[in-house]
């Protein structure tokens, strides 16, 4: 290419636009990963809530609805502040571009902080996953069911690689355990309630592990935008950086009634 | 030998040929940190293949070691059985994560892709870059987890087992995960790259036809992959916290593990084999001399196979506790996915049909393919049966078709497609009759060693097992004696293609008369790739290109009633 | 309207590439996610029998399209990026479907009780 060649363009692209394009698809494909990666987890509570919708009914409560909606609603004002900086990338206002990315970022710290606070509730109260789960449910009046008491493992060679002892009596995963009680009449907390927290977890997890990784994407924004980096011709980071910031936004309005929302 | 002028100014006999003496992508450029650095998709193409190739050495130093020992059936003084089980976990997981599915997309495609577009790099070269660390950084991880307590789970990973084994599980499933990155990205690089990148004139359907096979492998990796990456942490999460999802003592569900991990694993072995029928693709063309038959329908089954491979993943699972009905389903889809890959196949020898066959050593690849790949493709529609399945499953029958699909296919394709592009790639030609010494050799070592474990299999041999009943010992000693020829042949292979690099004769532009874009620059090519960019034809007119003994090599005809051109 | 700060001191001429979306429809999206938000909540409040969850996920749905749409510029993109998505998300149904379909098939078969001993 002879003459003035614009600074950001690349020797393999022949014109802006099409290098622009170029990286929006390149963006809109990485999101598409992302929503596989979250279908798997998706696709975990599907199967879980639809085998045993007692338990996720049940363990539900222990979720404060206020701070999750306020949540909801904190991304949703943060990608609202994320889609104007965009535009004020494209339109050249630098200074309204940096203090969007500002208040972007600090929504998302506000939404961490949330987070936070309902994680160590959680924590305090041992409603944690799999085999932390130490929560003292309440129990039904009158005597508990038994629970068979487990067979005496037998020794076993300590030189086999696998840690698993011979079978026990043990609860039964995802079989459906006889008819299903009526909820109103429920005897008590359903078995297996940790199961709900490990989806809870893992799911708002992975989450929030992109809501980090996202500020850290618009803190580098940030930076190159108070060196005046961005402008009508170019502002491609900033556009592609905030495709990411409303996935982000994205699972978290399914997250939120899936979770919080239950009946 | 035709001499060949290694000089690339325009102009005169033999111009533009070769470029070894002069300024090309390999000496553009010197020192170390010009080859870490660099964003040249021709040298990332490069430091692919050697990495690869390594990881191919390695898993097949495995895989020799396992051969090895069951040539007795009991104990032996070579490994004991528990380290034979994580012999053939360490053989499967290195040769799938660490070359086979990065393989021709990474070391070949990286390469030629931009070639094939008339480009002058993929869409994002420090993607690529990075895609490259990234494959680096997760063998790496998954090698470490050798020495720290190498994994003895079968490169499946199935829970319970591979959640309560007290092997180094973690850091072989991190590296994976890494791995999966590098992955992502190549597709993600690819894809873009063919939807912006194709010159004027060159529309969907005037693309090579490798190129549709790497954009079909390019979905798979886009969306399959991910679902991997959800996995191998949720395994990890099950292991250093407990997580219980797979857990049934924990509430959790085993077979779900088995849904998530084939969600991946079964599109994974399509996106093994696109590229390869890509390959095969312009080979069976180029060495006969004909064009393409079928050109709209293998453009279309590659993207079908795509698609199709997504609806088939229960064909894993008949025997582990999936449902009947989810059995049917899934057997009925995977007599479907046959047909596209069956529609190829057709095609490709409508093409040798009256073609003028030229059997150089990537044509001897082409026709190995079409047998190996025939019968590990016909051996998959038996395991697809039902209650064919329950007597085949974990047989030796299942290890001899998929390395009849992954090995008689997609090696066997990407030798072809390395011996095809070695002149493009470093400027040099390989020795012809060592060539066709090494691919003979690997045919026949193959076929001993692997069509003797259908036998086995379909008597009942099992799979993944360190003791074995005396009765299959003949069987398991021929195919020992198969996989040494196969290693010999292999090695054969490899001392030709590195002796070409510093004997070779130096290699013309075209030296196959490929009408490909690739074919229009000088071997191996400049930094830029194309001295002036070229004008996109057809891929496949392969009759416009004549043979000149002068350079030992093609080149295209003049138009009628003017002399040949120089 | 400014230029960016380097292409202005290189002296060349700005060129926008991209579609920029009015902020009245940025601040009109936004009062409505926010609306629906409050809506999502007050609807879980009341039982609607057995179609709590697809109403839920029907309002999510909504909200989620608006963001896709206006905030990420699907409504004024090239329509490759919104099949790229599309794709996506129809892959995700099909592994969803089928993993439930064989879920719940298999489930009544089970044997509860029988599984490995509790870890201590």
């Amino acid at each position: 290419m002879t003459g003035a060649h614009p600074e950001h363009l690349a020797h393999h692209f022949d014109t802006a636009e099409q290098q622009f394009e170029s990286g929006k698809l390149g963006m809109w494909i990485f999101l598409a990963t992302e929503i596989l990666l979250f279908g798997g987890l998706f696709c975990a509570y599907a199967v879980y809530r639809s085998i045993h919708p007692e338990i996720f009914v049940y363990a539900h409560r222990f979720l404060d609805k206020a701070l999750g909606a306020i949540n909801t609603a904190v991304l949703i004002c943060s990608s609202f502040t994320m889609a104007w900086a965009v535009r004020c990338a494209q339109l050249g206002r630098q200074r309204a571009l940096v203090r969007l990315l500002v208040a972007t970022i600090a929504l998302a710290a506000c939404f961490l902080g949330i987070k936070y606070i309902e994680y160590q509730h959680k924590w305090k109260e041992g409603l944690l996953w799999g085999k932390y789960f130490r929560a003292k449910l309440e129990q039904p009046a009158g005597p508990p069911t038994a629970r068979p008491t487990p067979a005496p493992t037998p020794a076993f060679n300590p030189d086999e690689r696998s840690l698993i002892p011979p079978a026990a009596e043990g609860p039964g995963g995802l079989a459906k355990r006889g008819p299903e009680p009526l909820l109103a009449s429920s005897p008590g907390p359903p078995k297996d309630v940790q199961v709900f927290f490990a989806v809870y977890f893992t799911m708002t997890g992975l989450h929030g592990i992109h809501v980090i990784a996202g500020m850290i994407v618009l803190a580098l924004m940030l930076v190159r935008a108070t060196k005046g980096e961005f402008g009508p011709t170019y502002f491609t980071p900033v556009d592609l950086a905030g495709l990411y910031w409303h996935l982000v936004d994205l699972i978290w309005i399914f997250l939120f009634p899936l979770l919080y929302l239950i009946r | 030998m035709a001499n060949i002028d290694t000089t690339t100014d325009a102009g005169g006999r033999g111009a533009g040929q070769n470029a070894l003496g002069g300024d090309n992508y390999l000496t553009h450029g010197r020192g170390l940190k010009s080859w870490l650095f660099t964003l040249d998709h021709k040298r990332i193409g490069l430091m692919y293949l050697v990495v690869i190739l390594s990881s191919f050495l390695l898993g097949g130093i495995f895989a020799m070691l396992i051969r090895t020992k069951l040539l007795s059936p009991g104990n032996s003084a070579l490994m004991d059985a528990n380290t034979y089980n994580q012999m053939f976990t360490l053989h499967g997981a290195v040769m799938i994560f660490l070359f086979i599915i990065p393989g021709i997309p990474a070391a070949l495609g990286n390469f030629v892709l931009p070639l094939l577009l008339g480009a002058k790099d993929v869409a994002f070269p420090r993607i690529n870059l990075l895609s490259f660390y990234l494959w680096v950084t997760g063998a790496l991880i998954a090698l470490g987890s050798i020495v720290t307590g190498a994994v003895d789970t079968g490169w499946t990973f199935y829970t319970p087992y591979s959640t309560t084994t007290n092997t180094n599980v973690i850091a072989m499933v991190a590296g994976v995960f890494v791995l999966g990155f590098s992955s992502i990205f190549t597709g993600l690089n690819f894809v873009v790259s063919i939807h912006k990148l194709r010159p004027q004139g060159m529309t969907w359907f005037r693309m090579p036809l490798f190129l549709w096979g790497i954009y079909g492998t390019a979905i798979l990796q886009i969306m399959a992959t991910p679902v991997l990456g959800i996995t191998l942490l949720l395994l990890i999460a099950e292991r250093a916290l407990g997580i219980g999802i797979f857990d049934p003592a924990l509430g959790g569900d085993p077979i779900l593990f088995q849904h998530f991990f084939w969600f991946y694993s079964h599109p994974a072995v399509y996106i093994m084999i696109l590229p390869a029928m890509g390959i095969i693709s312009e080979l069976v063309s180029v060495f006969s001399r004909k064009h393409i038959f079928g050109y709209t329908f293998i453009a279309y089954s590659s993207i079908a196979i795509a698609v199709l491979s997504f609806l088939v993943w229960g064909h894993h699972m008949f025997v582990s506790g999936q449902s009947l009905l989810a059995g049917m389903i899934f057997s009925f889809l995977t007599f479907m996915v046959a047909i596209p890959s069956a529609v190829k196949v057709f095609n490709w020898l409508a093409t040798m049909y009256k073609g003028s066959i030229w059997l150089a050593t990537p044509m001897l690849y082409v026709l190995s393919f079409l047998f190996l790949f025939g019968i590990g493709g016909l051996t998959g529609l038996f395991l697809g049966a039902l209650a064919v399945n329950v007597h085949l499953h974990d047989t030796y029958f299942v290890v001899a078709h998929f390395h009849y699909v992954m090995f008689g296919g997609t090696v066997i394709a990407f030798l072809g497609g390395l011996h095809y592009w070695w002149p493009k790639m470093f400027g040099r030609m390989y020795n012809e009759l060592w060539g066709r010494v090494g691919a003979l050799l690997v045919f026949v070592g193959f076929n001993t060693t692997f069509f003797t474990q259908f036998v086995m299999g379909s008597q009942g041999a099992p799979r993944r097992s360190y003791h074995y009943v005396s009765q299959f010992q003949p069987y398991h000693v021929l195919s020992t004696i198969g996989a040494y020829t196969l290693a010999i042949g292999l090695v054969i292979v490899a001392v030709n293609l590195a002796h070409s690099l510093f004997r070779g004769r130096p290699a013309p532009a075209n030296p196959w008369g490929g009408a490909t874009l690739e074919w229009q620059t000088s071997s191996p090519p400049p930094h830029d790739n194309f001295p002036t960019t070229p004008v996109a034809g057809d891929p496949y007119d392969v009759e416009a290109w004549t043979y000149d003994g002068r350079i030992g090599g093609f080149v295209k005809k003049a138009p009628a009633g003017q002399p040949a051109a120089s | 309207m400014s230029e960016g700060k380097h292409d202005a001191q290189r002296g060349v001429a700005a060129t926008p590439v991209g579609h920029v979306v009015p902020f009245k429809v940025l601040a009109a999206v936004w009062g409505t996610l926010l609306a629906f938000t409050a809506l999502t909540v007050a609807v879980a409040g009341v039982d609607l029998g057995r179609f709590n969850l697809e109403i839920a996920l029907a309002i999510a749905t909504l909200k989620a399209s608006f963001v896709l749409l206006y905030f990420m510029h699907m409504r004024y993109d090239r329509p490759m990026n919104a099949i790229v998505f599309i794709t996506a998300l129809l892959f995700f149904m099909l592994f969803v479907s089928l993993a439930l379909l064989d879920s719940h098939a298999y489930a009544p078969d089970l044997i509860p009780g029988y599984a490995p001993a509790l870890p201590q």
